[in-house]
């Protein structure tokens, strides 16, 4: 497989922190590349780098063999290659329908009543397309705002923490649909979650973050069976890390 | 026996309009047509700037939207003051000839109203959650796109604000006084004429007309509430 991401001596700063410090990584295209560490790792912070939502301080983030850096970031069409799902699904005040089509109405297609139907048939919501968002519960609104990022068939999703809010029904949904999306699609999934059992059971490998740095990448089963690193093995027995 | 004279305000004003007193409709008629013209204005203008400020970063921000939340509590009556200074004889503006005019009353209206229009929408803008911004852009919206969708979520804020905007001017009385001059069937608006019929005595008229007042305020805040009940209801 090749890479969809090289990062090269990627740097991201914060308030003169350093959040950021990786010095190489490649995710690779199709995998679902999953990201754990403890609270404060960066997790969040690398995957607004990876969407370009804001540009690294330093280092190079190279998308599909293209370098972009803080002097040259992707054009809108790239953009529109990537999408996130937030861990609070932040709907617009509108119908459930209306969600699903924005992507579609902003890249100036007709969004097809039939296609946002099929969509919402998948994700299990098929009949609340006319329900304002505002009064779906937590699961449901997730699940909307998974529908949303698929509809247009992005090359690379990410999600941030996608079912921390989230019961153990509404995780399985949300876990069954990102396998069968990407498996159809051949898409990379990139999931950040503090959840190491979600990680084992969805990702194909899996890095080790940790002050910004990453302390360990392997591929999940070996992660989990026997990690490398001191810091992750601590992690995963559930020691807290400084 | 204020009791007894608002009673009797409210039936008589009940018995104007019944009657289709022909005076009473010309005084409504004008106020709805100089304030509503007037917001039309400040909407046009307030709106845009409001959604500048609330989405914008700039140099020199923080002066413009302390101008903008001092200009809200701008009082009608140095309003009126300016305007008449720009639309005197002798004044900058004199030779539009708009004073004690209907459009010397709507300038002076507008400029009221478009403070408030602004600096509500700009909080309303600015109140729309971050999240949402971001998920926009990376859903792919462009910057323009994210612009609208923002203004679009703040909506019933915004909406809020138009209403606030009209609420305020309908009331007021000492721009119009001053740039209007209280004129009989020309220039005479449901305030001036309050004014006019407390000074000559007639408690029971000067109580009707404000009865009018009070019940297109009613309406128009009631406007408000419901809207912002909803706007609430939506986030």
């Amino acid at each position: 497989m090749s890479a969809v991401y090289e990062l090269e001596d990627v740097r991201h700063i914060y308030d003169g922190r350093t959040v950021i410090d990786i010095e190489r990584l490649e995710i690779l295209e199709g995998e679902i590349f999953g990201i754990i560490g403890p609270s404060g790792a960066g997790k969040s912070t690398l995957l607004r780098l990876l969407n370009f939502l804001e540009p690294p301080r330093r280092g190079i983030i190279r998308y599909r063999g293209k370098p972009y850096s803080a002097a040259s970031m992707p054009s809108l069409d790239v953009m529109r290659e990537i999408t996130t799902v937030l861990q609070k699904p932040a709907l617009l005040s509108t119908t459930v329908f209306h969600n699903i089509a924005y992507p579609l109405r902003i890249r100036h297609k007709r969004p097809d009543p039939q296609q946002v139907a099929s969509m919402l048939q998948r994700v299990g919501l098929g009949k609340l397309s006319h329900v304002r968002a505002s009064s779906l519960s937590g699961g449901e609104a997730q699940r909307v705002a998974l529908a949303r990022a698929l509809i247009f068939g992005p090359r690379v999703l990410l999600l941030d923490e996608p079912t921390a809010n989230l019961d153990p029904a509404n995780t399985a949904v949300i876990e069954r649909l990102v396998r069968e999306f990407r498996a159809e699609t051949k898409m990379t999934v990139v999931v950040v979650t503090h959840n190491v059992f979600q990680a084992k059971r969805l990702c194909d490998r899996v890095m080790f973050l940790n002050e910004g740095a990453c302390v360990e990448v392997s591929d999940a089963r070996s992660f989990f069976e026997s990690p490398k690193h001191a810091m992750s093995k601590a992690f995963l027995s559930g020691e807290v890390i400084f | 026996m204020l009791l007894g004279q608002i009673v009797s305000g409210l039936s008589e004003a009940l018995k104007l309009i019944v009657e289709g007193d022909r005076e009473i409709y010309s005084i409504i008629l004008l106020s709805l047509r100089v304030s509503g013209i007037a917001l039309l204005i400040a909407t046009a203008a307030g709106v845009p700037l409001g959604a500048w400020l609330g989405l914008t970063g700039f140099p020199g921000r923080r002066v413009v939207v302390a101008l903008v939340y001092t200009g809200m509590g701008l009082p009608p009556v140095v309003v009126g003051l300016v305007v008449f200074m720009l639309l005197s004889k002798t004044g900058p503006l004199g030779a539009l000839g708009w004073l004690f005019k209907v459009p010397g009353m709507i300038l002076a209206q507008s400029i009221i109203a478009l403070p408030i229009v602004a600096g509500l929408t700009m909080t309303a803008v600015g109140g729309v959650n971050k999240n949402v911004k971001q998920q926009l852009v990376a859903l792919g919206a462009s910057p323009a796109q994210v612009r609208w969708a923002t203004l679009s979520e703040a909506r019933m804020g915004v909406l809020a604000a138009v209403l606030a905007g009209f609420g305020r001017i309908v009331a007021e009385v000492g721009a119009v006084m001053l740039v209007g001059g209280n004129i009989q069937y020309r220039t005479r608006v449901l305030t001036t004429a309050i004014v006019l019929e407390t000074r000559k005595g007639n408690f029971g008229m000067a109580l009707a007309l404000g009865s009018i007042l009070l019940v297109i305020s009613f309406v128009v805040n009631a406007a408000v509430l419901h809207l912002n009940r909803r706007g609430l209801g939506d986030s």
